[in-house]
């Protein structure tokens, strides 16, 4: 999985209910994409192009077990890249297919706007205006092949324990 | 070295000698609890085959009894999934409603030495009872409601070793209050709870504290097991069961010990409990529009007996809503028996039926623009209970009722005994 794009920043302790609040719980998951970081950015949702990186702070993803993740994949995000990931968001990111890093210094390494290309295979991300190169967190291969797998629900749809899904 | 307690429990689920942090493991998941949301149409993966009923368990509890036309078509995707599955252990709405962790208590669902998971993030409470147990995401509950296991990574283990005990007015959210303002987040460790004043304080203020946990971002939070949690577990479930104790050479990464007899009341500001706590005093007086006590953290029978004991005799300020949600029928019931829901409606509060109802804005008590509320339940993040502009203080029950009384955010020592 390599990404070269466009990055937007997010600051330290990113909770779930800005990424996804409660008044967008039941609506469809694409509708939900319009609702991120709404109440801490509004406009934001709509300025993303598809392909473009994430770049988060610390305890990226803090709170609840909500499936935020899947509305930063379906917002059109490649990837995420952050200072900390936390536990229960990281395993969503897996869950749903969302590509996510923790690389310890990456906040401060771009400006939002640099172009970064990311690497999860070295666990890298280079900023292409200054050269900096950082070292993540790789993550571990059982979990990069759920990711490449499409996530959890497509694994349980080829195995049989699940219907097929039209939309995920 | 030896193993902490989750250490010890990740071990045996996985089959493996020993673990330690940084390893990625694959355990058998014992219990496997879903709840409405799990049914909701953007989240029903529709199942179609599950190898292991007997270790699901259903509770609707979110949005009970249906609010909503979209709510009560999720309750009937549940009850047609457990029809066909054949679970036993189901919490429908009406006489064995409850707050999933809430129920998960009550009926000794988790048990010592096991592994326990659901996708509401407050999971981490079931480690009150001496289990590992954790919120993960919504895919995670149907892979281990479907094939009966599930993977964690190994944090690393901090201990708090506490000694002493409460003094009156201060209690299990004030420890909590303490260890968040202090050491603030605890992402990618487990932290385990122990130590000499852990006979001092109830399978109740256990379960707040371990509820909490979700607040520090850990990945477990889990109590040893003493007497007491034995005897409670005994008058619940004849199930067999295998406590883990941590090894007196364990590796932590970290030993912190308080004293609970330093303790003073707190309150953490609004849109974080991380390192935002801060003395009751500094505070007090703030206006309050809604006073809330409920939720998986703060809606058990001990928590309204104390709300009670501030209330009673007095009422609460006429610009105040003080909402109380018993955290399930059978909290609700022995409350009822016991008077205490009479002293909390005399005094003026408005109780609910059980549910998570106002803590996460879902339904029962949601705030308006720009209005103050003083919770004892789980979280303040911002918008959390209702309107981005809201502000939510988050306290004890003891002073949350107290600030109910006052109209302002006030000290509940001065209405204790």
């Amino acid at each position: 999985m390599r990404f070269s794009a466009r990055t937007w920043k997010a600051g330290d302790n990113i909770n779930t209910d800005l990424i996804l609040p409660n008044r967008a719980f039941y609506l469809t998951p694409q509708e939900q994409t319009q609702f991120v970081f709404s109440a801490n950015r509004p406009g934001w949702s709509d300025l993303v192009v598809k392909g473009d990186i994430l770049i988060g702070g610390h305890n990226f993803g803090m709170g609840s077990s909500r499936p935020a993740a899947r509305s930063l994949r379906n917002l059109g995000l490649a990837c995420l890249v952050a200072e900390s990931i936390n536990g229960l968001f990281f395993r969503n990111c897996v869950n749903f297919a969302f590509p996510a890093m923790e690389c310890p210094g990456v906040a401060a390494a771009f400006v939002e706007g640099d172009v970064a290309e990311v690497s999860f295979e070295d666990a890298t991300i280079v900023n292409r205006r200054t050269g900096v190169r950082l070292l993540g967190k790789s993550m571990p291969a059982e979990l990069r092949a759920v990711v490449a797998a499409g996530g959890l629900f497509p694994l349980l749809e080829q195995q049989g324990y699940i219907a097929s899904r039209a939309s995920a | 070295m030896g193993m902490t307690i989750a250490e010890k429990i990740l071990a045996r689920a996985s089959g493996r000698e020993r673990v330690a942090a940084g390893d990625l493991v694959t355990v058998q998941v014992h219990t496997t609890v879903l709840f409405d949301n799990n049914f909701m149409p953007n989240n029903w993966p529709d199942v179609r085959r599950i190898d292991h009923p007997d270790r699901v368990v259903v509770i609707l509890d979110h949005r009970v009894p249906a609010p909503t036309i979209q709510a009560a078509g999720a309750h009937v995707t549940a009850r047609k999934f457990v029809e066909r599955f054949g679970i036993e252990r189901f919490h429908d709405v009406g006489q064995r409603q409850g707050i999933c962790h809430q129920v998960v208590a009550d009926e000794a669902y988790a048990l010592p030495g096991t592994i326990l998971v659901c996708s509401d993030s407050h999971t981490c409470s079931a480690g009150a009872l001496n289990c590992v147990a954790r919120g993960v995401g919504g895919p995670d509950v149907f892979f281990a409601a479907c094939k009966g296991e599930t993977w964690f990574r190994v944090g690393s283990t901090v201990r708090y070793e506490l000694r002493g005990h409460l003094r009156p007015g201060v209690t299990a959210k004030d420890i909590f209050l303490h260890i968040a303002g202090l050491y603030g987040a605890h992402a990618t460790q487990n932290i385990e709870f122990g130590g000499p004043a852990l006979a001092g304080l109830s399978i109740s203020a256990r379960k707040t504290l371990a509820t909490m946990g979700a607040e520090l971002s850990c990945e477990f939070a889990t109590f040893e097991c003493d007497d007491l949690l034995l005897d409670y577990l005994r008058s619940r479930t004849s199930a067999a069961f295998e406590p883990q104790h941590p090894d007196a050479d364990a590796d932590y990464a970290e030993v912190r010990v308080i004293d609970l007899d330093t303790l003073e009341p707190l309150v953490a500001l609004p849109d974080s409990v991380v390192n935002n706590s801060r003395p009751l005093s500094e505070v007090a007086g703030t206006t309050i529009d809604q006073a809330f006590i409920g939720s998986c953290a703060n809606g058990t029978l001990e928590d309204l007996h104390l709300a009670a004991r501030v209330l009673t005799g007095r009422q609460v300020s006429p610009k105040v809503r003080l909402i109380v949600t018993p955290g399930s029928q059978r909290v609700y019931l022995e409350a009822a028996r016991d008077g205490t829901l009479a002293q909390l409606v005399e005094s003026g509060a408005l109780v609910t039926n059980p549910t998570c109802g106002a803590c996460g804005g879902g339904h029962m008590g949601v705030l308006g623009p720009e209005e103050t509320c003083i919770t004892a339940s789980t979280r303040n993040f911002k918008g959390r209970m209702g309107d981005p502009s809201s502000r939510v203080f988050m306290g004890s029950p003891a002073t949350v009722a107290a600030s109910a009384l006052a109209g302002v955010i006030a000290d509940p020592r001065r209405y204790l005994p």
